[in-house]
């Protein structure tokens, strides 16, 4: 039942997504209309859609397989990873197609984030918030190395559009490749208790005759693959995939069969919102989605710490 | 029947378990004994395929432990182990109804929920299966995952200290289900118990181990004794027969 009003809430949103932006669709010249919708506003509604449940997934699925609640792939490295290979290919192949990026960009992710998880396996499981510490800094070192790059290359101004999501430049034929994003994150919804099991930790899963690794590594793929193609069409945006499946979590529990679903429409649902603030809120200028996301985020990340730490194991 | 053949398992060039062989026969409550580092749960969860062999072989039934498939495995033996955080949020229904993933592979059908249901039921879980796991007190909590691994439909169960957070009404609850398994529906359970007690009035065997070896093995009323209070625990208790079966008096 509230699923339903959830899909309604977030139909409605879409709707209005269409009609904001420079031009007046109530006062243009009718045949203007469509080809404006076509090429600019439905890639972009679609846009934040796709982005906004595939990294809420991602981040459900993350924060599984570390179990720990403070972590997704944007702020833990694998978003700057995939930034990284999306410029290394831009360096060493400049005349690259865009599927070769993508993919380049996938494999450093999957490695940034395999990094990450042989990091935190030392860490005492006594101390859960020195996970998300861990990955914040290593997130940041691995975002040093791009800029470094980026600066010896010259290329500085490109890694901005990498590093800082936002949808002003999402027009039809640029943004496709977030529909591969979407399917990954809704075919992890097939292996849904797979996930859910390895939540409960390794002894459980081995127990339950899962593989645990190689569910571990499909996580970790799913999320690479995700990451990567997001950073690749429209950058960076942190946030989501911690405050979107938390929240789901504290409100519905954490058996992804059930709460997939909605964490992907509230992760679509937030990710439009932001967008439909970033182009309200300074109108008829923009502000990119990543800044209202992580304004918003960071006081969500910092209220979720302050309540949920002492469950945060 | 559970074969075990020369185990040895060392932890950072320490000796956990040296040459270990025994035969668990099929059905009947089989009690491991012993003090703490002995050796007990390592035995448990090499049986469990949790941790890897390293020498000595382990055959369950046909199936050769570390060849047989994870499926096979968790159709034939489930395992409870001591340590039961869980960082997830789920309801006491669906940790059960994990128990018959080995089976639906996450696609229940109405014969799985009929099993989660029994399941709730036989434990006196019935009116708590809606609730968070992280609302439940400790021994509420040790008895849902008692129920999943019941759910979990096995012939062999391994236990590892279930008792501990419960109080005495649960813990008798407990064995005397266990028990009924075992004389029932021919199920063979192990369970590693820190009380010599309940050990002396529920199983139909109790293997002792010290520093990684079998010091005594056999029906409690043969084995149960002054001396090997003494020589496994290194304490001075008495033990006296009452009905007919020993008695710790601590």
């Amino acid at each position: 039942m509230s699923k339903w009003l959830c899909l309604i809430a977030l139909a409605a949103l879409a709707s209005v997504s269409l009609f904001v932006g420079v031009i007046d669709l109530l006062r243009v010249d009718p045949a203007e209309i469509w080809p404006l919708i076509r090429d600019s506003r439905f890639p972009r509604t679609v846009a934040t859609l796709l982005t906004g449940a595939s990294l809420a997934i991602a981040g459900q699925i993350m924060q599984l397989i570390a179990r720990n609640r403070f972590v997704e792939p944007m702020t833990s490295g694998t978003g700057q990873s995939a930034a990284l290979g999306v410029l290394l290919t831009a360096v060493l192949f400049p005349t690259a197609p865009i599927g070769l990026k993508m993919g380049l960009a996938s494999i450093t992710a999957l490695g940034g984030s395999v990094l990450f998880f042989s990091l935190i396996r030392r860490l005492p499981p006594t101390q859960p918030l020195l996970v998300p510490l861990v990955g914040l800094i290593y997130g940041g070192i691995v975002g040093a190395g791009v800029t470094y790059v980026a600066f010896q290359a010259d290329m500085l101004q490109f890694i901005e559009i990498w590093m800082n999501g936002e949808f002003s430049g999402t027009l039809r034929g640029r943004y496709e490749l977030l529909w591969l994003a979407g399917i990954a994150a809704a075919l992890t919804y097939l292996v849904a208790d797979q996930f859910s099991i390895i939540g409960l930790g390794e002894a459980v899963s081995i127990n339950l005759g899962l593989s645990y690794r190689q569910v571990v590594m499909l996580g970790l793929l799913m999320i690479s693959v995700v990451t990567a193609l997001t950073v690749v069409t429209v950058g960076i945006i942190p946030f989501v995939g911690l405050v979107v499946p938390n929240m789901v979590s504290l409100m519905a529990g954490d058996n992804l069969r059930r709460t997939l679903p909605i964490t992907a429409m509230a992760g679509a649902g937030l990710v439009l919102i932001a967008d439909l603030v970033g182009r309200l809120v300074i109108y008829p200028f923009e502000m990119p989605v990543g800044t209202v996301i992580g304004v918003v985020g960071a006081i969500a990340f910092l209220w979720l710490l302050y309540k949920g730490g002492r469950r945060a194991g | 029947m559970i074969d075990i053949h020369n185990l040895s398992y060392q932890i950072a060039g320490q000796p956990v378990l040296r040459d270990v062989s025994l035969q668990l026969a099929k059905g009947g409550v089989v009690a491991m004994i012993g003090p703490n580092g002995a050796g007990k749960s390592t035995l448990l969860s090499l049986i469990a395929r949790l941790l890897p062999l390293q020498s000595g072989s382990i055959v369950v039934d046909d199936l050769q432990i570390g060849e047989a498939t994870d499926i096979e495995l968790a159709r034939t033996l489930a395992i409870l182990r001591q340590d039961l955080t869980v960082a997830s949020r789920l309801t006491v229904r669906d940790l059960v109804g994990f128990g018959r993933y080995p089976y639906h592979r996450g696609r229940p059908g109405a014969e799985d929920r009929e099993l989660i249901e029994a399941a709730l039921k036989l434990f006196d879980l019935a009116d708590l299966g809606d609730r968070q796991l992280d609302t439940l007190s400790g021994g509420q909590r040790q008895r849902a995952f008692v129920a999943m691994a019941y759910a979990q439909d096995t012939d062999y169960l391994l236990l590892d200290e279930p008792l501990n957070n419960l109080d005495i009404a649960a813990s008798r609850a407990l064995m005397e289900v266990l028990r009924d398994l075992t004389r029932q529906r021919g199920r063979t359970v192990v369970i590693v118990l820190h009380d010599i007690n309940y050990a002396a009035a529920y199983a139909d065997r109790i293997i002792a181990l010290k520093a990684g070896e079998v010091v005594a093995d056999g029906a409690p009323s043969t084995i149960v004794s002054d001396s090997l209070l003494q020589d496994v625990f290194q304490t001075r208790a008495k033990v006296k027969t009452v009905d007919g079966r020993p008695i710790v008096l601590v």
